[in-house]
């Protein structure tokens, strides 16, 4: 009987949990990457429009789209996703239109960002930040690099001291990028001849670093690291020697965007948050705190001058962004992408 | 009837979170494994068996040859190390062995990966063992000691090296003194002692130790992520990419079926092993002694000859 009563107990306990558990439902879910936003945005947020929102976390582009394909979309208001994600979201039928009538703020933006190719018009999504991708190096200890090969084929100085990024989009942009092709491109043959320069490649860098690369330019264990721009800029922090550039062949172009899924119950307080991201104050937020490109013009040009100084690959244009080739979902032929990654992070 | 009921009642939450968290997944596994990805990730629930005929493809099978050997030289080495620590455990004084048992699982006290990461500040080209080993003049050029596999090898050992000691220790403590004692009375040297009666006898905490550090080493991919620095693909990487970079669930099923496959078998080897000891474990024991005394007549009769 005690057993039964102690049991009738934890029942209790749990469906009062879970109970507590629902009653968040009335509150904006948004989802983005951990340190993306200022700490406190949910009670700036509150304090601005006085709706009650709560952030969750994702590691990856990868991992919120499994959370969101399973769940299709519910539990969800505003995702922060990269810009082929958008496009796979919306061939998928999960995201609702964005309502421009309901984010004044997008007179903030600059004209270029409403010319985005996976979205033109910014129908389905409003971009976050933007940037490329590139070559972050240690000024002090070797020239300025060129091309994707000084990358891929290091000097003998530089063999063992260079790191690329494993990302399966990132890593295969590389190859093409060298080989003078597309970083959206379908062909089976410039897939393999990638691959093969990849392979190669594998046998001179110390690792593959997706996280902490700018970290071992800091401490010398490498000296060229394959990187985003803004994550160059933590090592330049510590740094003033490390230093970005885009090689000469080019590089790709990526968006991170806020997009809002079609079976948000909240829309009309999902575009409220939209609207207050792209705020000028908080577009001035990414570029002094994640150090990277806002589409945001407002807060851009109100960037103190000293920190473009600083770190010059903020201060690159809109043109100079929207220069090189955007990424784009790659549909079927993502599955020849995975493969080849595979292939190449199994190689000896 | 009353004390069955309770019984069952004492049993049921853990056979039910054991039913929620452990044979349902495995189901959903297994199950899943015999579909295809969507274009844009999600499943397809298009019943076929390509997954099983993907998986034995030489990359794939490859991958998997690897993280078998991998786990393997981690289980051998830690084996190596751990027998001696054990055996000299149960050789110290009663009450100093529960300290040096503490000492042993004190690196339990701090994280997995702040442990994996301490790895990464000694053992990098700027890291303590190359310094050091350039302040003193050893070496001119740093040591690439990190991002291959020495480094995971290294990681893995480490980090499971207690469990094993703990197994060792456990079965040599089991054996009654008097077994050892009787071999030495019968003439054999120690290393015959140790070979023939200390050894099979804690084949047990043997199988054990083994069986742990290689099914937790053979699916691990912290471990060759971070001290491999990505170069190293094990099986454990593969699934955790398929389910989170290529969104292909059902092919990341299939390989953690084939996995849970794998450790299924060992398990079951070891199982086999520990049975086999409990229940021959006297008439063994006498045969190996009746043996030893054939050998110390044998060589009382070569000395008498001499």
């Amino acid at each position: 009987m005690k057993l039964l009563k102690s049991l009738g107990v934890s029942v209790l306990t749990l469906s009062a949990v879970l109970a507590s558990a629902s009653s968040m439902a009335d509150k904006l879910v948004i989802s983005n990457w951990d340190g993306y936003m200022p700490a406190d945005m949910m009670e700036r947020f509150k304090k601005a429009t006085g709706i009650d929102a709560e952030l969750a976390l994702h590691a990856t582009n990868e991992e919120i789209m499994g959370k969101v394909v399973a769940s299709k979309g519910k539990g969800y208001d505003v995702i922060f996703v990269s810009s082929p994600f958008v496009e796979a979201l919306n061939k998928l039928d999960l995201i609702a239109d964005i309502d421009h009538s309901q984010i004044p703020n997008t007179k903030n933006l600059y004209k270029q960002a409403n010319n985005l190719k996976y979205d033109k018009g910014n129908k389905m999504s409003m971009p976050y930040a933007w940037g490329t991708t590139g070559l972050c190096y240690r000024a002090d200890l070797m020239d300025e690099p060129t091309s994707w090969n000084d990358l891929l084929k290091p000097n003998d100085k530089l063999k063992g001291k260079v790191t690329m990024l494993s990302t399966d989009r990132w890593l295969m942009a590389a190859g093409f990028l060298s080989l003078g092709h597309s970083v959206n491109t379908a062909k089976q043959s410039e897939i393999e001849a990638a691959k093969d320069v990849l392979i190669e490649a594998k046998k001179s860098i110390l690792a593959y670093d997706d996280a902490t690369f700018y970290a071992k330019l800091v401490s010398g264990e490498a000296t060229m690291t394959h990187a985003w721009d803004g994550w160059c800029n933590y090592g330049t922090a510590e740094n003033p020697n490390i230093k970005y550039t885009i090689p000469k062949e080019g590089t790709d172009m990526w968006v991170d965007t806020m997009v809002i899924p079609k079976n948000s119950k909240m829309k009309k307080e999902a575009h409220a948050f939209i609207n207050f991201v792209l705020s000028q104050d908080i577009g001035v937020w990414i570029a002094n705190n994640v150090m990277y490109k806002t589409p945001n013009e407002a807060a851009m040009s109100s960037l103190d001058k000293e920190l473009l100084k600083a770190y010059p690959n903020l201060a690159m244009t809109p043109d100079q962004i929207m220069a090189q080739e955007q990424l784009r979902d790659l549909g079927k032929t993502q599955k020849a992408y995975t493969k080849a990654v595979t292939e190449i992070l199994a190689s000896n | 009837m009353r004390n069955s009921s309770r019984n069952w009642l004492l049993i049921a939450p853990g056979l039910g979170w054991l039913a929620l968290f452990m044979v349902i997944p495995c189901i959903l596994i297994f199950a899943l494994s015999f579909f295809e990805r969507g274009v844009y990730g999600g499943v397809d629930y298009n019943f076929n068996f390509e997954n099983f005929q993907r998986a034995f493809d030489p990359i794939y099978l490859g991958i998997l040859l690897d993280s078998i050997r991998i786990a393997g030289t981690a289980t051998l080495v830690a084996i190596l190390l751990a027998y001696p620590a054990a055996y000299a455990i149960s050789l110290a004084p009663r009450n100093k062995q529960t300290t040096y048992l503490f000492l042993i699982m004190l690196p339990f006290w701090s994280n997995y990966l702040i442990r994996t990461y301490a790895w990464i500040v000694l053992l990098n080209r700027e890291g303590l063992i190359n310094n050091s080993l350039e302040a003193i003049g050893v070496i001119n050029e740093p040591l690439n000691l990190l991002y291959n596999e020495f480094s995971v090898i290294t990681g893995l050992v480490y980090n499971y090296l207690p469990f094993v000691v703990l197994a060792i220790y456990s079965s040599i403590s089991k054996i009654n003194p008097e077994v050892r004692e009787a071999s030495e009375d019968l003439g054999a040297p120690a290393w015959k002692t140790f070979l023939r009666v200390t050894l099979p006898l804690t084949a047990p905490g043997v199988a054990a130790g083994s069986v742990f550090v290689f099914v937790l080493s053979v699916g691990n991919f912290i471990t060759p992520d971070l001290l491999g620095g990505g170069r190293l693909q094990m099986v454990g990487n593969l699934i955790y990419d398929q389910f989170l970079s290529a969104r292909d669930w059902p092919f990341g099923a299939t390989l953690s079926f084939i996995l849970i496959g794998i450790m299924m078998m060992l398990l079951f080897a070891q199982a086999v092993v520990v049975n086999r000891q409990n229940t021959d474990r006297t008439p063994k024991v006498k045969e190996e002694l009746e043996s030893l005394k054939f050998d110390a007549s044998m060589t009382q009769q070569e000395k008498a000859h001499a």
